[in-house]
């Protein structure tokens, strides 16, 4: 399973932070391409998911900043199918959100997954706040931050009249509790990496 | 009939865009004598933008979860939502298979984790009071329907313990119980495109014309699912499912708590039938020649 | 007091190098029993064998340890060139001061002290040494081969023709193995039937070999040389002697639609039947599971109609036991059921066939006569897809080792579709070619340039039918990883080579050791490939590891000369580097006390009980005897040995005490 890891620089590589914060040897990938074979989201990446893996694979910064750069990373949609097929056991999807978290880390994120990235940032925030997620409060908030104000338009007035779109936010959650859980996450994050 | 207690987790959409799951869900819990006993005080567990921006969080926010339930003295919790329930069960499963995990979010936590509750689904819940279900239906569920899976219900096979990953039956038993004829078709566990609902509509209108596209072809009268994404994506994105498909279609796309309840003579407003986009009704028979081909 | 003489190695600079060579000399020389010590630059050559020699005459020496290398190079050298000097070969000692020592550790002193250290454990053992003699043992020269496949039908034959009797058993009615079932071979395409067939023949006319099959081994007793093979013939419910192979009895079996194993599925067969036309013997087999008489007390129709009269209903399984003096291991291999491969669709779909139906539906034996026609419908299928490692090389759901063969056969496959179908395109996806064999990567080459073979380096993530068709999502690992999607009428998988299913049990009922894979073991992976770690029983074919056709074929004949070479010896003698239990006179006889702990834990089932009577015939005690044929030295049941009543020859508690005791 274990990898023998070199890198040029004095900073470990990302193979290496991914073998060791998120358990998953890119070593193992033996570039068969049946991820990328089954993948749903193929189609709208720019690098393959089994290249990903690839531009890891070299350990070189070069590559790893195209790899965190990918749109791919951001078109992954988490359904886990790829590791459901692989051979060897590469957990692809927990690479991804390591390589996500990281782009976002280095504010390299790739600009036309700025949408993507709002809606996730918008889903969360909302979280930190009520405890739950408030729907409409979230496209509020992705909507702001994108700027796609009038995308969905069309399906919101029938929500609304189908029971679908809630006005407020649910209570019910320990508020307090839930933001102290985000701010302690951060602060073990932030510990570890020192 | 003796009760069966469960810890209930009904997660932020079965509140908002999937109270029709949750209608349905309580009404047919209730005529199965199954008490869902809802987590005090339950947090959102973070779903795919948890994973995808924050790992700890994503593990430290469904174990919060896990552990009211417990202290709430439940053994078992069910997550109606597929979504809720990948992200319960991979996180019990992480914090059972990773150490430096489990440290970080005790830490996060500031409790020390022991065993967790069990996770169940709903097709897992309903699997184990199956033998309830056939001598209380008063009108046999008489469709025949895709059942669709998806990819949070089934995957990964060692979180959710589904032995057949790529074609499970577990739901389309449950139609049969209720005298539902189910189809074998090729986009059981495909993606729907699932949080991509709102920032990429187009990929979710792409897949889902995939996966409308078989079914219909292979004469479903209508799609059943276990998880509101997949759900509102196949319901709710209609129309851009539309857009792509030369044959439009306007089968229904159900839960499947809405097809016992029909089975067992439930209102059809206690199913919260009503609030789908894509209106729930059957084409008279004889069926009618298939829309595709 | 001991006249003790040390020869120390320099091997070169090998031990020279690292160790201080002339302090350990000098050391030695301070050593409680060592008269004479000397140092030499290669002690294995000629003249420092005859400084050993002359030593001992010379000084009388009555036991000599010699500091080199690791025993297992050198020990019998110098114990023969002991001999020769006067002395028992078993009194002189090795210290392996190269491997143990100068080859792992850094030049210094540390290094020069552990040589020292190392001699000087061997004086002391050497101090302790009794004179030995080795074990003669007389040897059945009769083998055993079990199963009929290439493997075994070749082994048979040459130890046959080699002079000695073979028996070969074969569980299924009919010898000819996976072989008989195979199409054309790689990579010369001549027909598996045509080159098979007339080995078979030899085997069933050649006066030193008896043939069983539909038998099996029960039980394998004994050791090298002195086995004890019982065998069970199962009933065919046929007198094999009456029966002249006519064939009216299946031609008439009301019972006509049992899958035939021979087709791999593809057609069937009666309930009696002979399972391919050229079969050996060609004589039928009764399917007891299917037949309507075994299963109702009705019917009887081959008894009737047949004309020899030699359907036996009553007949039952014989057992027999032989004396056989080694075994050959030829038990074969089967492919992985890929039926967990879901996303393949196997089992679903009826044109997603393995490797072994695509032999068949190629074959001109079988059930198309040769012509390509898919199951389901029996067209000719215009695209086909061959998928290549579907399970091997797979450590999720298949097997993690590469199957060696499939690379070949799959290339096989689709030069013999684009053979038989004009306008047909076959395409293989593979993840590399691996065609290291004589001819083996011009063959693959030239499905490719000549036969338009279109090869796309790629796994396959799922097969699904549409339309009567069935798509293949796949990917172009070499165009970046573009994924592929094919519509193709028919898929084959090149599904992994398996152990036999029975393969534990039978390792476990004849003590072979086997891999993590149930593979058998071989006694070294390079230098004793055909041998098994217990002695008398050898291995050829694909039981030991996945394997193709010549190469079956050369470690058959490999495990042949091994026997051949066995029965050539009048007698045999073994090291006598073994246990014994002490016996003592009466009324003790023995320190044991006969709890057969040693019994449990031999893994050579060596210990025997052995009964001490007196003159009436009264047993007075029942103690452990060790039998020195199967005894291996390990050792084990002397550390279980509660009494101290066993001991190791060569290798005493008392020598190894005095060992650590020396530092």
């Amino acid at each position: 399973m274990s990898s023998h890891h070199e890198s040029s620089s004095a900073h470990p590589s990302l193979a290496a932070r991914l073998e060791k914060e998120g358990e998953v040897s890119v070593a193992d990938c033996y570039q068969c391409g049946k991820c990328t074979a089954g993948c749903p989201a193929a189609e709208e990446m720019d690098v393959a998911p089994s290249q990903v893996l690839r531009l890891l694979q070299t350990e070189t910064p070069k590559h790893e900043d195209r790899a965190l750069k990918s749109l791919s990373i951001w078109m992954c949609i988490g359904c886990e199918t790829c590791v459901t097929r692989c051979p060897q056991e590469v957990d692809l999807p927990r690479a991804m959100d390591f390589l996500r978290q990281e782009a976002l880390a280095r504010n390299v994120a790739n600009q036309d997954a700025d949408d993507v990235v709002a809606f996730h940032k918008a889903f969360l925030n909302s979280v930190e706040r009520a405890g739950r997620l408030f729907e409409l409060g979230m496209v509020g908030e992705y909507k702001l931050r994108t700027g796609h104000f009038f995308k969905d338009m069309g399906i919101a007035p029938t929500m609304f009249f189908k029971g679908k779109l809630g006005l407020f936010p649910h209570g019910g959650a320990n508020k307090r509790e839930v933001a102290d859980i985000f701010a302690r996450a951060r602060a073990v994050k932030k510990e570890s990496k020192v | 009939m003796t009760d069966v207690r469960v810890g209930y987790y009904p997660g932020c959409s079965l509140q908002g865009s999937s109270r029709d799951f949750a209608e349905s869900l309580h009404a047919v819990a209730k005529a199965l004598s199954i008490d869902l006993v809802e987590i005090p005080e339950w947090n959102c567990c973070g779903a795919s933008s948890g994973h995808m921006l924050d790992h700890l969080l994503s593990v430290a926010l469904p174990v919060n979860v896990l552990l009211k339930a417990k202290k709430a003295g439940l053994p078992q919790v069910m997550a109606p939502c597929a979504a809720c329930y990948n992200r319960l069960a991979t996180a019990s499963h992480e914090i059972a298979t990773s150490p430096a995990t489990k440290a970080q979010v005790e830490s996060v936590l500031q409790t020390s984790i022991d065993k967790l509750p069990r996770v169940l689904n709903v097709i897992e819940l309903l699997a184990q009071v199956s033998e309830r279900i056939a001598p209380k239906v008063t009108k046999k569920f008489e469709q025949t329907v895709a059942c669709y899976y998806g990819c949070l219900l089934v995957r990964p096979a060692k979180v959710t313990g589904f032995d057949r990953t790529e074609d499970p039956v577990e739901m389309d038993k449950l139609v049969a119980a209720v005298g539902g004829k189910t189809i074998d078709w090729n986009f059981k566990t495909e993606c729907c495109g699932a949080s991509f609902s709102i920032s990429r509509s187009s990929v979710v209108g792409r897949l889902g014309a995939r996966i409308m596209q078989d079914a219909v072809k292979r004469q479903a009268e209508a799609i059943v699912v276990a998880c509101p994404m997949c759900h509102s994506n196949l319901d709710l994105r209609r129309g851009e499912i539309n857009q792509q498909l030369e044959h439009k279609t306007d089968i229904p796309v159900l839960f499947i708590t809405q097809v016992i309840g029909l089975a067992l003579g439930l209102p059809k407003k206690k199913l919260g039938l009503g609030r789908h986009f894509v209106p729930v009704k059957f084409p008279p028979r004889p069926l009618a020649p298939p829309a595709v081909q | 007091m001991s006249r003790i003489g040390v020869f120390i190695c320099h091997c070169g600079e090998n031990i020279a190098g690292t160790v201080d060579v002339a302090a350990v000399t000098k050391a030695a020389l301070d050593m409680p029993g060592v008269v004479h010590a000397v140092d030499y630059k290669y002690m294995c050559s000629d003249p420092g064998q005859t400084m050993l020699k002359d030593a001992i005459v010379e000084k009388k020496l009555d036991g000599v340890v010699v500091a080199a290398c690791s025993p297992r190079m050198h020990e019998p050298t110098f114990r023969r060139t002991a001999e020769e000097g006067g002395i028992n070969p078993y009194q002189c000692e090795m210290a392996n001061i190269r491997e143990h020592c100068s080859w792992v550790h850094e030049k210094g002193a540390a290094t020069t002290a552990k040589a020292i250290d190392l001699v000087r454990f061997q004086v002391e053992k050497v101090k302790r040494d009794h004179p030995l003699v080795p074990i003669r043992v007389p040897i059945t020269k009769k083998a055993l081969v079990l199963g009929g496949g290439i493997a075994g039908i070749q082994a048979a034959l040459d130890i046959a023709n080699a002079g000695s009797p073979v028996l070969l058993v074969e569980k299924s009615p009919s010898i000819g193995g996976h072989m008989s079932q195979l199409s054309e071979t790689f990579p010369t395409l001549d027909c598996s039937q045509c080159i098979l067939t007339p080995r078979m023949v030899e085997v069933a006319r050649h006066p030193l070999i008896t043939l069983y099959t539909y038998s099996e081994l029960e039980k394998l007793d004994g050791f090298i040389g002195n086995f004890k093979a019982t065998i069970r013939k199962k009933a065919r419910k046929i007198d094999e002697k009456l029966c002249n192979g006519c064939g009216v009895c299946q031609q008439k079996c009301p019972v006509k639609k049992i899958p035939d194993e021979f087709n791999e599925g593809l057609s069937n067969r009666a309930a009696i039947y002979v399972p391919f036309p050229q079969a050996v013997p060609n004589k039928p087999v009764i399917d007891l599971a299917n037949c309507t008489y075994y299963k109702t007390g009705k019917c009887k129709a081959c008894e009737k109609l047949c004309p020899t009269k030699a359907i036996r209903f009553d007949q039952e399984d014989q057992i027999e036991v032989h004396d056989v003096g080694a075994v050959v291991l030829a038990t074969g291999f089967k492919t992985m059921p890929v039926n967990n491969f879901s996303e393949y669709g196997y089992g679903k779909y009826k044109d997603v066939i393995d490797g072994m139906k695509f032999e068949r539906l190629a074959s001109a034996s079988g059930p198309t006569g040769g012509a390509m026609k898919r199951p389901s419908d029996g067209k000719t299928p215009q695209h086909v897809v061959f998928i290549a490692c579907a399970g091997s090389r797979d450590r999720l759901k298949g097997v993690p080792y590469c199957s060696k063969i499939c690379c070949m056969y799959t290339a096989k496959h689709a030069m013999l579709y684009q053979h038989k179908v004009h306008g047909g395109q076959a395409t293989v996806f593979y993840m590399d070619v691996r065609a290291a064999g004589k001819n083996y990567d011009e063959f693959v080459r030239r499905a490719v340039e000549e036969d338009g073979v279109k090869y796309v380096r790629g796994r396959v993530s799922r097969v699904y039918e549409d339309d009567g068709q069935l798509v293949v999502k796949g990917v172009d690992t070499l165009l970046g990883a573009e994924p592929v999607e094919i519509r193709a009428d028919m898929v084959v998988l090149a599904t992994a080579v398996q152990a036999q299913n029975d393969a534990e049990e039978l390792a476990q009922t004849l003590h072979v050791a086997y891999d993590p894979y149930k593979f058998f073991a071989e006694a070294h992976p390079k230098l004793r490939p055909v041998e098994t770690n217990t002695a008398g029983i050898f291995l050829a074919g694909a039981c030991q590891a996945p394997r193709d056709i010549p190469e079956t074929v050369a470690q058959a004949s490999g495990a042949a000369v091994k026997v051949a070479g066995l029965f050539s010896q009048p007698e045999l003698t073994r090291e006598p580097i073994i246990a014994v239990v002490d016996r003592q006179p009466p009324p003790v006889f023995s320190h044991c006390v006969g709890c057969f702990l040693c019994k449990a834990a031999c893994p050579y089932q060596a210990i025997e009980e052995e009964q001490i009577k007196n003159r009436n015939g009264d047993v007075l005690k029942v103690v452990a005897r060790v039998n020195p044929g199967l005894c291996q030295g390990c050792g084990t049941c002397v550390s279980t040995c509660r009494t101290k009543a066993i001991d190791l020859q060569g290798f005493s508690n008392e020598q190894v005490f005095a060992e650590l005791m020396s530092i």
